[in-house]
């Protein structure tokens, strides 16, 4: 996996000697804190990310919808993994690692 | 070199080794010096070529009055070309930009119109889409979505750049207009088999993403994703962290989108060294340092720069 992530840190869970629950971090943009109770980061876990945006949606319920729809990703917006966008990867269903940070934001103008 | 007049100078910008930050004899890196241009930055190449299409499409006649959104660098290049050949420049920008950035545009003598912080550039753009529909007197170039802007670089930048380095593996450059990228992938990708084209796009503070609705989203018409190998978002603290190792270790004082640039480019060379494979990559250095000395990007903890940029439109 191509990364060009060097300065985030990856906190992990206290190892509680059972089976290790995989836990990815995802940061939510403000647009959407209105889901998760005006948190930015937020945590889930699944083995892509089609699976990690269901497993959010459990608890969050009402975000999916905002972030995909029929055709995948939701065209305004933008997913990365560990900073690189998932739409250069496998688009919903790049496969995610434990530890891994998942980033959603919308598509803004840059120039 | 000589040329005929400072318009007739932009482009044919140095390309310069980066030694000390290639990780290898093998996976070299290459920076080439767009700050060198008539008014510091990458965009005199695209603001030259939107306005010369303009005038040969029979758009922009003496007198008229160019309209742009821009965050900066652009609306800095039109204002020059503009002042040379008589027009007059409206800047739509967002309030959220470095003071030397309204210095310059300013002294060029283009008039600013501000838009909101929040939305950034996508402000910007809906503000000055309002405008132009308002004043038809005005004529809007339109970097996002004029393809003078992308083929600026498909007949200059990537020429240059294959003429410098003929055994380039990989191109990495900002996304904003998507312009540059576009215009230089495409030649590049016709040219060398196998390139790669990598995008670092500048992942701002909060309130730049501060849409109404997801849906208010934007991509600029030009952006071609097929185009692109790879994309990566960048944060404020990762281009500041490489901008302050761009001037430390290789003397180049750059502005901060570059150093989102070195970011990237050294997450590719580190996968070129770890796979085993040879690389030549070639980078942007989009504009110089000076128009950013006020953001407190080059000086103090990475955290107070991280702070202090926090909600600017740094790229």
């Amino acid at each position: 996996m191509a990364t060009v992530s060097g300065s985030d840190v990856r906190d992990r869970p206290p190892d509680t000697g059972e089976t290790p629950a995989m836990v990815i971090e995802v940061r939510i943009p403000t647009i959407l804190r209105t889901y998760t109770d005006g948190a930015r980061s937020v945590q889930g876990s699944g083995a892509t990310l089609r699976e990690l945006l269901d497993d959010l949606e459990t608890r969050h319920p009402g975000m999916l919808d905002r972030i995909v729809d029929e055709a995948g990703l939701r065209r305004f917006v933008n997913v990365y993994l560990n900073d690189e966008d998932v739409r250069f990867l496998n688009g919903i269903d790049t496969e995610l690692s434990d530890g891994d940070v998942v980033t959603v934001l919308p598509a803004v103008a840059g120039g | 070199m000589r040329f005929e007049s400072l318009l007739a100078s932009v482009g044919h910008t140095p390309m310069v080794g980066l030694p000390n930050l290639s990780p290898s004899a093998d996976v070299r890196l290459w920076a080439k010096l767009e700050d060198r241009n008539p008014t510091g930055s990458i965009k005199d190449r695209a603001a030259l070529r939107m306005i010369e299409q303009a005038e040969t499409d029979g758009l922009l006649t003496p007198g008229c009055t160019i309209l742009e959104p821009t965050s900066g660098n652009t609306g800095i290049s039109l204002a020059m070309a503009a002042k040379l050949k008589g027009y007059k420049v409206v800047c739509v920008m967002p309030e959220n930009t470095s003071i030397e950035r309204r210095q310059l545009l300013g002294m060029w003598g283009a008039t600013i119109h501000f838009s909101p912080a929040a939305g950034g550039s996508n402000e910007a753009v809906r503000v000055a889409k309002q405008m132009a529909l308002e004043d038809p007197d005005w004529v809007m170039l339109y970097q996002y979505g004029n393809p003078a802007n992308s083929a600026a670089h498909y007949e200059t930048t990537g020429p240059e750049i294959l003429a410098d380095l003929p055994t380039i593996t990989h191109f990495v450059a900002g996304l904003g207009t998507t312009g540059t990228l576009m215009g230089t992938g495409r030649f590049l990708r016709e040219h060398v088999p196998g390139i790669e084209i990598v995008a670092a796009e500048p992942r701002y503070g909060e309130v730049v993403y501060g849409l109404r609705n997801i849906d208010e989203g934007f991509i600029p018409e030009l952006y071609d994703p097929s185009i692109l190998t790879t994309r990566f978002s960048v944060s404020s603290r990762d281009a500041v962290r490489r901008t302050r190792e761009l001037l430390e270790q290789e003397g180049i004082f750059a502005g901060i989108s570059t150093g989102g640039i070195v970011h990237a480019a050294l997450g590719v060379a580190a996968k070129a060294v770890k796979d085993g494979r040879r690389a030549d990559i070639a980078l942007i250095v989009c504009d110089g340092g000076w128009k950013y000395l006020s953001t407190g990007a080059y000086e103090g903890t990475l955290d107070d720069a991280e702070d202090a940029l926090d909600g600017q439109l740094w790229a």
